[in-house]
């Protein structure tokens, strides 16, 4: 494995960081305070570092540690989550990713955004706390020995992990009493190195540096395991180290520290009671943090909430012992108001944590990481499996008169067999549309912020799964759809108050599964579509007749037209040169559809249907001049067998076809595809009325309609051409091939536009 | 058959040799993958006249081309004793159909004769040499020159 490899790795669980982070910022916002959301925040940055550093990537570096040194007040609860510092913090994630990109691909960044953001970043940091530099090193005695008014010091104080913050104590009464270190637990630590840290690069030393960061550290080096000279394996691992530290900052940072060396070293963490009865003895200090077993956060929800009220009771009990030596009498009932309040406080952070906790169960599952190619390969070859499966079952049939054999009942076993290893195959490749959701919660903040508008993207049936190249197809046309519905859609704060609604725009995005297909439904809750402005608009624009009566739905979807766009001004968000047509393209591209329903004053709702895999198709298998062609499903309206009173000729060879009082033109498959030489009877064929991209109807006639079935789809050009009128081809049960039919193309063909492109012998190389 | 044990001296090629017609032409055997008998293929819509279609190759769409009319001959009527030769040329597979494989012939760069001097372009463009072997003649083709690189297109 080579440097390369290596570090494309590392981007990729970048990625998985990035989400993780992202998702756990949200989470944040959305009112979660689990210390473990926090975590899980804080070690995402702290992994990308890492990585970055062991890659000298040192732009990454230098904005993740001063993003991480902010997250790390989050914390230690030195830095309240509030909506403002999460805004900050989601804009860092995004110039993280950013970042990432960056250092992948080797793109640039936006340097004064990111120098911007570090400013806000080290102001929160530093904000709450006396001075930068004791972030770092030691904050928890130095905000100690800062003399902190009553009032501020929830926010101030030490705390543990749990989210359960100790009493509010002025320290100023026992200011000079005791060390610097009092009143924080101590926990002993043995760190034994095995062989494996030092052989992957790791340095004991280096660790036990970050170690000393977290708080007062006394160390002592064992070397008793030291063999003689003789023995001595110069690469072997001798040492080890017995730790004392004191640290506010507990266990859980004490074991991040050794994260990236817990498979290769033993370690042991524990607190350490005597130092803390020593301490509270001595100083005769009634404020005792909380001890509490971290342990219990694994735990069912039933037994944290005992915990959880066990702490309270301890709680409640050192307020009161705080409250009898205060000669203040207000500061009594100030603390004796903010225990009952956290009280509620620790009662709904139980109540997160338990629910994080199980979304962590659902979602965690054990995954591989595997090559696209051989993922494919594998679907080819059942694909395959399943084409001579049907093939063998056919010739046993043909030959098989009994019809009872056990060469019928074992081909009807492999019949279930292939089809489970196709359907588990094909799960294989599916994922869920979680990153593609998380990317547009990004595009949504964006764009909020550029036009100053407050918006709120709710997002559901994130864990929908679809194939990944659908995934991977899906985002653009999305992304579009969200700066539409954010630039568009939702109203201005202040027209949004004036129409008596919340200042805060609302975008719900939603993924469900729908008879084999994936719904993805974008809603916004903004003024709907402007009716009559987008019928102005398109007869400006010669789309349509200025007399023409137009339903409120074809109103709506004229947006979908080339060449419209509803924004009265230009704006850099929108004004790119893609409207809705491209939009509604790529997601016809992809073998969906996609609709619009608006209401005025509430709001639209685009709805778009895709196939769960682009893998295979669901398809009218019909016969064309004797050839067998597959014609997509989704882009079939209906089928109808045409009377000789409804075909009306229509100039020198162009047929109409009338259905339901409107005229639709024919036409002819099999002469398009120069398949025939003349135009075949349109009364002995079926007609298949379907929809192309340009809104218009066309019935194409066909010889004969074989009947419905899904197919995987082949490709023509990886050893042919593209061929006009042709979008693929698959293997029929027969083992022949059959080509797809590209509809729009023949659609556009019947326009008069040629289909005939350049057919030379150069193009068959 | 086992290709392996021949030791092949430095400028020796291996050669696969096939019939169309009356005649004996000959390509590079590195560039041959299989050798198949015929199946019915599926007529592309706007091909050329030598292609006979798509027929399907183990999962893969493989187009079929009939080397008899490319080359400017009587086209085939293709019937289950003709041969589908499956090459490789740059980076595609494609399906030669000719009349019958003969044989594999082990032969030295100074076996291959220059191209005569004929009036055709369309056989010289093809033509990379010809081979005398025990009063037979054979044309050595450079499949490469039968599909021209125009990978824009089909890329």
């Amino acid at each position: 494995m080579d440097m390369n490899e290596i570090k494309e790795i590392f981007f990729q669980e970048c990625e998985e960081q990035l989400a993780e982070l992202e998702s756990g910022l949200l989470k944040l916002n959305d009112g979660d305070r689990d210390p473990e959301t926090v975590n899980a925040v804080f070690r995402a940055v702290h992994s990308i570092k890492g990585g970055a550093g062991a890659f000298g990537l040192d732009d990454l570096v230098a904005f993740a540690h001063v993003f991480e040194t902010t997250l790390d007040c989050v914390r230690s609860n030195k830095l309240e989550p509030t909506q403002d510092v999460l805004k900050v913090m989601l804009k860092s994630a995004d110039v993280l990713a950013d970042l990432t990109n960056a250092a992948r691909d080797g793109g640039s960044v936006d340097e004064s955004r990111s120098r911007s953001l570090v400013k806000e970043l080290e102001a929160l940091a530093n904000g709450e706390l006396p001075s930068p530099s004791a972030l770092a090193e030691a904050p928890a005695p130095k905000a100690a020995a800062k003399p902190v008014p009553a009032a501020a010091a929830p926010t101030a104080k030490p705390t543990d992990e749990s989210g359960f913050q100790p009493v509010p104590f002025s320290f100023d009464d026992f200011g000079g009493e005791g060390d610097a270190g009092s009143g924080m637990p101590a926990y002993e630590i043995i760190f034994k190195p095995r062989y494996e840290l030092y052989s992957k690069g790791n340095d004991a030393t280096l660790l036990l540096r970050d170690l000393s960061r977290l708080g007062e550290m006394t160390i002592y080096c064992n070397t008793d395991d030291l063999p003689g000279l003789e023995e001595l394996d110069p690469e072997g691992a001798y040492f080890f180290w017995n730790v004392t530290i004191k640290t506010d900052k507990g266990e859980d940072a004490i074991r991040t520290v050794f994260e990236f060396a817990e498979w290769d070293c033993e370690l042991t963490v524990k607190p350490v009671e005597d130092a803390r009865a020593d301490a509270t003895s001595n100083d005769e200090l009634p404020m005792v943090p909380v001890p509490f077993d971290l342990s219990i956060l694994d735990e069912s929800g039933a037994t944290e909430e005992v915990s959880a009220s066990n702490a309270r009771a301890e709680e409640t009990a050192a307020a009161v012992a705080a409250a009898e030596i205060a000669s203040n009498v207000t500061q009594l009932a100030s603390a004796a108001a903010r225990v009952e309040k956290k009280e509620s406080a620790a009662a709904a952070a139980a109540a997160a944590s338990a629910a994080a906790q199980n979304n962590a169960a659902a979602g965690a599952g054990q995954t591989i990481r595997v090559d696209l190619d051989r993922v494919d390969r594998l679907i080819n070859l059942v694909g395959e499996l399943v084409i001579n499966q049907a093939m063998l079952s056919q010739s046993v049939i043909e030959n098989d008169t009994t019809g009872t054999s056990s060469i019928n009942m074992g081909l009807e076993e492999l019949q279930q067999l292939t089809r489970e290893i196709q359907d588990s195959v094909m799960a294989i490749r599916a994922q869920p549309v979680k990153p593609v959701f998380q990317r547009m919660s990004r595009i949504v903040r964006e764009i909020a912020d550029m036009t100053g508008k407050s918006i709120r993207l709710i997002t559901e049936g994130e864990n929908t799964e679809v194939d990944k190249t659908v995934i991977d197809k899906l985002a653009e046309p999305l992304t579009h759809m969200i700066r539409n519905a954010v630039d568009h859609g939702i109203e201005t704060p202040e027209k949004r108050a004036a129409a008596g609604k919340n200042t805060e725009g609302t975008v719900r995005l939603t993924a469900k599964h729908r008879s084999g297909r994936i719904l993805i439904e974008l809603a916004d809750d903004g003024a709907g579509i402007n009716r009559e402005k987008v019928r102005q608009k398109a007869i400006d624009n010669d789309l349509i007749p200025a007399d023409s009566n137009l339903s409120d739905e074809e109103i709506d979807n004229l947006i979908f037209l080339p060449g419209f766009s509803t924004a009265d001004k230009i704006s850099d968000i929108s004004g790119r040169g893609v409207g809705m047509d491209v939009v509604k393209r790529s997601i016809q591209a992809l073998g969906g559809r996609i609709n619009i329903t608006s209401k005025p004053g509430h709001g639209s709702v685009f709805t778009m249907s895709l196939p769960l895999t682009l893998a295979v198709l669901d398809g009218m298998v019909v016969t064309v001049a004797g050839q067998t062609l597959v014609v997509p499903l989704t882009a079939i309206v209906e089928t109808l067998q045409p009377e000789a009173a409804a075909i009306h000729s229509f100039g020198a060879n162009h047929r109409l076809i009338s259905i339901r009082n409107s005229f639709c033109p024919l036409v002819d498959v099999g002469r398009i595809l120069n398949f025939r030489a003349t135009q075949a009877n349109p009364v002995e064929g079926v007609a298949l009325l379907v929809e192309s991209e340009g809104g218009g109807q066309r019935a194409l006639m066909v010889d004969a309609i074989q009947g419905q079935r899904q197919v995987v789809i082949k490709s023509l050009e990886a050893n042919y051409t593209h061929v006009p009128g042709i979008a693929a081809a698959t293997i029929l049960g027969d083992g022949r091939v059959a080509l797809i039919l590209d509809v729009d193309a023949v659609v556009g063909a019947s326009r008069g536009q040629s289909l005939k492109a350049e057919m030379s012998l150069a193009a068959v190389g | 058959m086992s290709y392996a044990v021949k030791n092949l001296n430095e400028g020796d090629r291996e050669l696969i040799a096939f019939r169309i017609g009356d005649q004996e032409f000959c390509v590079n055997i590195m560039s041959v993958r299989e050798i198949r008998g015929w199946t019915p293929a599926t007529a592309m819509p706007h091909s050329p006249a030598y292609m006979l279609g798509v027929i399907n190759l183990r999962g893969a769409v493989l187009p079929i081309i009939d080397l008899a009319a490319r080359l400017g001959m009587k086209p085939a009527d293709p019937t289950a004793r003709h041969v589908i030769i499956v090459a490789q040329v740059r980076r595609k597979v494609v399906g030669l159909l000719v009349d019958a494989v003969s044989d594999i012939l082990t032969v030295t760069d100074e076996t291959v004769q220059p191209t005569p001097e004929i009036s055709s372009e369309l056989e010289r463009q093809f033509a990379r040499g010809i081979l005398a072997i025990d009063k037979r003649m054979i044309c050595l083709i450079e499949l490469e020159s039968l599909f021209p690189e125009t990978e824009s297109e089909a890329a």
